[in-house]
């Protein structure tokens, strides 16, 4: 009687097990880690002394910063003449890395606003370093509008202040909405970043070795201590902040498109850029935070929080939106040779096979189009030299486009009296590199300094942060985990 | 106030709990039971847990929508302002009065979500009581844990019902470890 009525159960128990090994979830934090590993091994970057690597690291990037700021204050004194812009190429690396930096910034807020909504838990481990890049890369992004203006001091005309002759703005120009959009878009992903950052900053106080530290981390922490009365407006804040950053996001590469599309130059001109920009934002952006993750990863032995489904799942986002961003750039040929404009359909075949045909072959169709279609295979996304190597193509790629689209625009269009070509000076090309310094330096900064990754919000996403999560179910949970992790 | 023999001013009674799974069970039993100042903490928001506290909806949201129209209301003013009343500026022989608005959404759209972030900034701040220099429950030396993988609940002297046997045999019942006394000072 006892085994006929046990046996049954055994069976399908067995069944579901195999069946479960199958289909079940890979968990999003391996090895089964608990709460305080999570905050020892996170928390314990910001607690070490600085590593070597860090200090020379550091010390090449802050030097690279350097330059780039020497490089600055140079065409400041001397004047935009340092460049290489003439007519009729009036912008060129100035603006094409305006729109790389701004593009990068929009994977952070993506992962943070949109993949929230969206219910992608697995954004919790990647979430912090990414809005840290939001921030950094808008801070570079912005050197380039303020400066390009020649002269500097001047910049506050970009303000809503009307001028010594009583005269405001325009309100109506795309420039102007671009002001806004852009320091819109950095202030609010300031309050959102240390909106979460705030209990991880109470861990670190809570922690604190040093009465300093203690202070230091008590100050910006405000106080919080976890209570479900605070986490209650807190969550409600986070949803609301992260509703408002969605539409921001999208809005401020269309906006950025709009200094392009709202003219009249070929190849500019036209109504598809506000979604391309956007899409191909994203996409280079998702490749700058693989760049900058994977080594981070390996460095502090972050594998069981950076699992390789995260890379999996960022590298499908990049063939994603790659996929719009090579769509955007067959239907601008379409569009060009179906309108039957000459001047559209010259615009495009001599960005084939103009002077600057090796940008679009390399740049665009190689690194943008050709490099993330290995991202359809699945040992391509697993395989972490891969993955690098695509996302330095993209890295580099969508830094091309944009100055095919800004240069290749400008310097043939109407008139073939008014041709010219851009060649950029050695101040153009230090003042980029500078920026990558101020960049690096500022991410080295901050893993050195604040949590790289949300404690408060990764540890969500174990299964004992359920609330009806037993012990019962632990038990039952690791026997179906006996088999071979799917990873 | 009640008050410890050691003269020390009462501040709770706390109690730990060993997982989020515990404390969601325990916050409904003093629910259950009627208290009004307690409050749960964790380093984590736990799902369900306003509902296990039986608090409601944050009215937040109202204070975002508040800054959002000011904002909208806000971009209207900056920009009408100057370019219908104060200078009337002809751009392309284009329209300067209300018939621009459609060129003026971007700077509303953009303020609208400045103001609104603002407001969702410092309303979750300012409705928590925050930012203060110290609270009572830090006296608690286990209570350090809440912020890496500790679950806590306590039940203030406050509370009209509370009593220092009731609270602790509430706490207890409940499955809560390390019962307490926390003090004010």
């Amino acid at each position: 009687m006892d085994s006929a009525s046990t046996a049954p159960d055994v069976i399908e128990d067995e069944a579901s097990s195999s069946v479960e090994q199958r289909l079940r979830r890979v968990p999003l934090i391996l090895n089964k880690r608990n709460f305080s590993w999570l905050t020892e091994r996170i928390a314990g970057v910001v607690e070490q002394p600085a590593p070597r690597w860090w200090w020379v690291t550091f010390f090449i990037t802050a030097t690279i910063a350097g330059f780039g700021l020497f490089c600055l204050g140079y065409q400041i004194s001397t004047g935009v003449g340092t460049w290489g812009l003439n007519h009729p190429v009036g912008w060129a690396w100035d603006i094409t890395n305006f729109v790389f930096w701004i593009g990068i910034g929009h994977a952070g807020t993506l992962i943070s606003a949109i993949l929230f909504l969206l219910r992608q838990k697995w954004r919790t481990s990647i979430n912090r370093a990414a809005e840290a890049m939001t921030l950094f890369a808008v801070m570079c992004a912005a050197i380039f509008p303020g400066i390009h203006v020649g002269r500097v001091w001047m910049a506050w005309f970009l303000a809503p202040l009307p001028n010594n002759y009583g005269i405001w703005p325009n309100f109506r120009s795309p420039l102007m909405w671009d002001v806004f959009a852009v320091s819109t878009y950095f202030t609010v992903s300031v309050l959102f970043w240390y909106t979460g950052l705030v209990p991880d900053l109470a861990t670190l106080r809570d922690r604190a070795t040093t009465k300093v530290k203690k202070f230091l981390f008590g100050i910006f922490a405000l106080g919080w201590r976890g209570s479900n009365r605070n986490w209650r407006h807190y969550e409600m804040a986070y949803l609301l902040l992260a509703g408002l950053s969605t539409p921001l996001v999208l809005s401020v590469h269309s906006v950025v498109s709009f200094d392009f599309a709202t003219s009249v130059i070929p190849t500019w001109h036209t109504t598809i850029f506000p979604p391309y920009f956007v899409a191909g934002a994203i996409f280079g952006g998702f490749a700058m935070v693989l760049t900058l993750m994977l080594p981070a990863r390996a460095i502090f032995k972050l594998h069981d929080i950076i699992t390789p489904q995260h890379v999996d799942k960022m590298a499908k986002i990049i063939l994603l939106t790659g996929s719009f961003v090579s769509y955007a750039y067959a239907m601008e040929f379409f569009v060009a040779w179906y309108s039957g404009n000459q001047y559209e359909k010259f615009a495009f075949y001599n960005r084939i096979l103009g002077p600057y045909w090796w940008y679009w072959w390399v740049g665009m169709l190689f690194c943008n189009f050709l490099a993330p279609q290995l991202f359809w295979f699945k040992w391509s996304r697993r395989n972490v030299y891969v993955v690098y190597f695509v996302c330095m193509c993209v890295n580099a790629g969508m830094w091309f486009e944009r100055f095919i689209i800004i240069v290749g625009g400008l310097h043939r269009d109407f008139l073939p009296s008014s041709w010219g070509f851009f060649t950029a000076t050695w101040v153009d090309v230090w003042t980029f590199i500078g920026t990558f310094g101020i960049f690096t330096s500022l991410f080295l900064l901050f893993i050195r300094f604040l949590p790289m990754i949300a404690m408060s919000e990764v540890k969500i996403v174990l299964p004992e942060a359920d609330p009806h999560y037993h012990a019962s179910a632990l038990d039952h949970h690791s026997v179906a985990a006996g088999g071979k992790e799917r990873t | 106030m009640m008050r410890t023999p050691s003269g020390h001013k009462v501040y709770a009674m706390a109690a730990e709990y060993p997982s989020a799974a515990a404390l969601y069970e325990a916050a409904k039993i003093v629910r259950d039971a009627g208290f009004k100042r307690w409050d749960v903490y964790s380093p984590f928001p736990i799902h369900g847990m306003d509902e296990a506290m039986g608090l409601g909806k944050s009215w937040l949201s109202a204070v975002v929508l508040g800054g959002g129209i000011t904002g909208l209301f806000t971009a209207a003013v900056v920009e009408f302002g100057p370019s219908w009343i104060i200078y009337p500026l002809i751009v392309h022989g284009k329209p300067y009065d209300w018939r621009t608005v459609p060129a003026f959404f971007p700077i509303m759209f953009e303020l609208t979500v400045l103001f609104s972030a603002f407001a969702a900034f410092f309303a979750w701040i300012i409705m928590n009581g925050l930012p203060r220099w110290n609270h009572p429950i830090f006296n608690w030396e286990r209570f350090g844990r809440a912020s890496n993988d500790g679950f806590f609940l306590a039940i203030e002297a406050r509370d009209p019902r509370f009593t220092e046997m009731e609270a602790r045999e509430l706490l207890e019942r409940s499955g809560g470890e390390h019962i307490t006394i926390v003090h004010e000072d």
